[in-house]
C-alpha cells in the first residue's frame, strides 16, 4: 500500500517536470519564432511592436526576403554560396591533411614529430587576437586572400585541435593491422587510404562537425584575412549591413537571418546524435 | 606512471612501419605543416616580436623595447575591458554551470521527451554570435522600447543582455558534457546509496557531485575561456556603447570586452597605436593560455586521485 502510494508521487513528481521542462523549451525556441514573425513585418514595426504577429498593416508578405536579397549593392545568395563554399573545402582539407599529418607523428614519432605536435597542442591555446594583425597581413601577402584560398588559413589555423584528437585516436589502434598490410606488401600510401583510414571514421565525425560548426559561423577571421569588396560570408554580410542601423531595414534583416538559420537547424535535425556526440568528444578531451 | 608511457611508446613504434612512412612525409605531413607554419607559427612570432615594435604595417617596424607594454597597462580602455570582462566572466560562470547542471541532472532522471529537451537546449550553439547578438539586440530593444529607452542607452543593460544572451546559448553545451558526465557515474553506486536510507539531497551532495568532478572542472574552464575570449556577440549586441568620456579625453566604450577593445586598437581611426594593440593581445594571449595551463593541471590532479 505504501509502495503503490510512493509510487505514484514518483510519477506526480515526474509530470511536473515534464511540464517545467516544456515551458522551459517553448521559451528557448521563442526568439527563432520572434525572428521568424518579424522577417514579414514592416520595417517600423519590428521596433514598435516588436512581440506581435505580423497582421494586417504589418505585414508585408515576402516582400523583405526579396529586398534583402539585394540589399547593400551585394547579392546575399553570393554570401551564400562562399560561405558554402568556403565552409566545405576547409573542412575536407583539414580532415585529409591533418588526418594524415596525425599518421605520420604517430608512427614515425622522431623528434620533429614531437616538436611539431607540442606546437599543434600549444596553439590550441593561443586566442585569435593574438595573431590575427600578422595573419592577415601574411594571408594579403600570399594571396590567400580569395574564397578559393582561404581554406588553406584555416588548415594553418584549425590544425591545432584536429591533429591532437587524430594523434590521440590513433595511438590506440593496434599497429598489428598495419603491419600486416605492410608485410603484405602495401606501401604508405596505401596502407594509409585502405587500412587506416576507414577505421578513422568516428573521429572524423566528431572532428568534422567541430569545424562546420566554426568555419561556418566564423567572423572575424574571414573579416580580415578575404579582400571584403569582393568576398562576403554570410556573418560579414549580416555585419555590414547592420553597420548602417537606424537607416537599414530591420524587417529585411530579419529575413536574411531567417534564411541563414534555416539550413543551420537542417543540418542540426539531420546529425543531431553525431554533433552531440562530437560536442562531448571535442569538450573532454579540448 | 613512467613505465605505462615506455610501454605505449614500444606500441606506438614499429621499424617495419616507421621507414617507408617517414620517406613519404612530403606527402603525409609537409602539407600540414606549410600551412601550420603560414596560419599560425608564423603570425605568431612575427606578432610577438612586433609587440616590441612601432609600426602601422608589418614592414615599417622599429623597435622600442617595452615601451608598448607600458602603454598597454596606462591606457584606461583597457584596464576597464579587463575588469569588464572579468566581472562577466565570472557572472556567467557562474549562471551558465548552475543552470545546465540543474537541468542535466533532471534530464537524467527518466522523465518523458528528455531527448526532445536535450535537442531544443542545444540548438542555440550552432547559430553564429554576429547572428545572435542582431536576434537579442531586436528582441531586447523590443521590451525597452516600451520604456523609452534601449539597450546602448546604459551599460547594465548590455550587461546583462550579453549575460542572458550567453546563457541561452551555452547552457545547452555544458548541459551536455554534465549528462555524460552523470550517466558515466557507476549504477551500484547510486544503488548503494539508496540502500544504505540516503536522502536525495544527500546523495547528490556525497555521491553524485564528488563523481561529476571532472566534468565540472571541464565546464568550469571552458566557460571562464569563452567568457574571456567573447568577441562576436560583443560586437554585435552593444559594440561598446554607451560611450563615456574620462577626464583625459580618452572614450571609454563601457561594454567593451578585452577581445573587442584590441580589436578597435588595431583597426581604430588611428594606426598609430598598432604596437600597442599588439602588446594587448600577448597581455590577453598569456591570460587565455595561463587559465588553460591551469585547468591541464586541475584536470590531472583530479585523475591522480581517482
Amino acid at each position: 500500500m505504501k509502495k503503490s502510494k510512493s509510487l505514484s508521487g514518483e510519477r506526480k513528481s515526474k509530470n511536473v517536470l515534464f511540464a517545467v521542462f516544456t515551458v522551459i523549451s517553448i521559451i528557448y525556441v521563442l526568439p527563432m519564432f520572434i525572428v521568424l514573425m518579424n522577417s514579414f513585418k514592416a520595417n517600423t514595426f519590428v521596433k514598435t511592436a516588436t512581440f506581435a504577429l505580423p497582421t494586417g498593416e504589418m505585414g508585408v508578405g515576402f516582400d523583405n526576403y526579396i529586398k534583402g536579397m539585394t540589399f547593400g549593392n551585394y547579392p546575399f545568395m553570393k554570401s551564400v554560396l562562399f560561405s558554402v563554399l568556403i565552409t566545405i573545402v576547409s573542412t575536407a582539407l583539414i580532415l585529409i591533411c591533418t588526418s594524415m599529418a596525425a599518421w605520420f607523428i604517430a608512427r614515425v614519432d622522431s623528434l620533429i614529430c614531437r616538436i611539431c605536435y607540442y606546437l599543434f597542442v600549444f596553439s590550441m591555446v593561443v586566442p585569435f587576437q593574438m595573431v590575427m594583425f600578422t595573419l592577415a597581413k601574411t594571408a594579403d601577402t600570399l594571396h590567400l586572400n580569395t574564397p578559393w584560398t582561404i581554406p588553406i588559413i584555416y588548415l594553418g589555423f584549425g590544425a591545432g585541435l584536429a591533429v591532437f584528437m587524430f594523434t590521440g585516436f590513433i595511438k590506440g589502434i593496434p599497429l598489428e593491422i598495419e603491419e600486416a598490410a605492410a608485410i603484405d606488401g602495401c606501401g604508405p600510401v596505401r596502407t594509409y587510404f585502405k587500412v587506416v583510414f576507414p577505421m578513422l571514421r568516428p573521429t572524423m565525425i566528431s572532428v568534422g562537425i567541430l569545424e562546420i560548426m566554426w568555419i561556418w559561423n566564423d567572423y572575424l577571421l574571414p573579416y580580415l584575412s578575404l579582400n571584403r569588396t569582393k568576398y562576403m560570408t554570410i556573418p560579414i554580410h549580416i555585419q555590414y549591413l547592420q553597420g548602417s542601423y537606424g537607416s537599414i531595414d530591420l524587417g529585411a534583416i530579419m529575413a536574411l537571418i531567417t534564411l541563414s538559420i534555416i539550413p543551420v537547424i537542417v543540418f542540426y535535425l539531420t546529425c543531431q546524435k553525431h554533433i552531440i556526440k562530437g560536442v562531448a568528444a571535442g569538450a573532454v578531451k579540448g | 606512471m613512467k613505465k605505462r608511457r615506455a610501454s605505449d611508446g614500444a606500441a606506438v613504434n614499429s621499424e617495419l612501419l616507421r621507414r617507408p612512412i617517414r620517406n613519404c612525409f612530403w606527402l603525409f605531413l609537409l602539407p600540414t605543416a606549410a600551412a601550420f607554419f603560414i596560419g599560425f607559427v608564423y603570425p605568431f612570432f612575427k606578432g610577438f616580436y612586433l609587440s616590441f615594435c612601432k609600426f602601422t604595417t608589418t614592414s615599417d617596424a622599429t623597435f622600442i623595447g617595452i615601451r608598448n607594454y607600458f602603454s598597454a597597462f596606462k591606457d584606461a580602455t583597457f584596464l576597464h575591458a579587463f575588469w569588464y570582462t572579468a566581472l562577466y566572466a565570472l557572472v556567467s560562470l557562474l549562471l551558465i554551470n548552475l543552470f545546465a547542471f540543474i537541468i542535466a541532472y533532471f534530464l537524467t532522471q527518466g522523465i518523458r521527451g528528455s531527448n526532445v529537451f536535450r535537442t531544443v537546449f542545444f540548438m542555440p550553439n550552432l547559430i553564429g554570435g554576429i547572428v545572435l547578438g542582431y536576434i537579442w539586440s531586436m528582441i531586447f530593444n523590443g521590451i525597452l522600447s516600451q520604456y523609452g529607452t534601449s539597450i546602448l542607452m546604459e551599460t547594465k543593460y548590455g550587461f546583462w543582455g550579453l549575460i542572458i544572451l550567453m546563457c541561452w546559448q551555452q547552457i545547452g553545451y555544458m548541459m551536455i558534457i554534465y549528462i555524460a558526465g552523470l550517466q558515466s557515474i557507476p549504477e551500484d553506486m547510486m544503488e548503494a546509496a539508496k540502500i544504505d536510507g540516503a536522502s536525495k539531497w544527500h546523495t547528490l551532495i556525497h555521491v553524485t557531485i564528488p563523481n561529476l568532478m571532472p566534468s565540472i572542472t571541464i565546464c568550469t574552464f571552458l566557460t571562464l575561456t569563452n567568457g574571456f575570449k567573447l568577441f562576436d556577440q560583443n560586437i554585435a549586441l552593444t559594440a561598446g556603447q554607451p560611450f563615456i568620456w574620462a577626464e583625459d579625453g580618452s572614450v571609454i566604450k563601457t561594454t567593451e570586452m578585452l577581445a573587442l577593445n584590441i580589436f578597435n586598437t588595431f583597426y581604430g581611426e588611428s594606426t598609430g597605436a598598432r604596437g600597442v594593440a599588439q602588446a594587448k593581445a600577448v597581455i590577453f594571449f598569456i591570460l587565455v593560455a595561463g587559465i588553460s595551463i591551469a585547468q591541464l593541471r586541475a584536470t590531472k590532479s583530479k585523475e591522480v586521485q581517482q
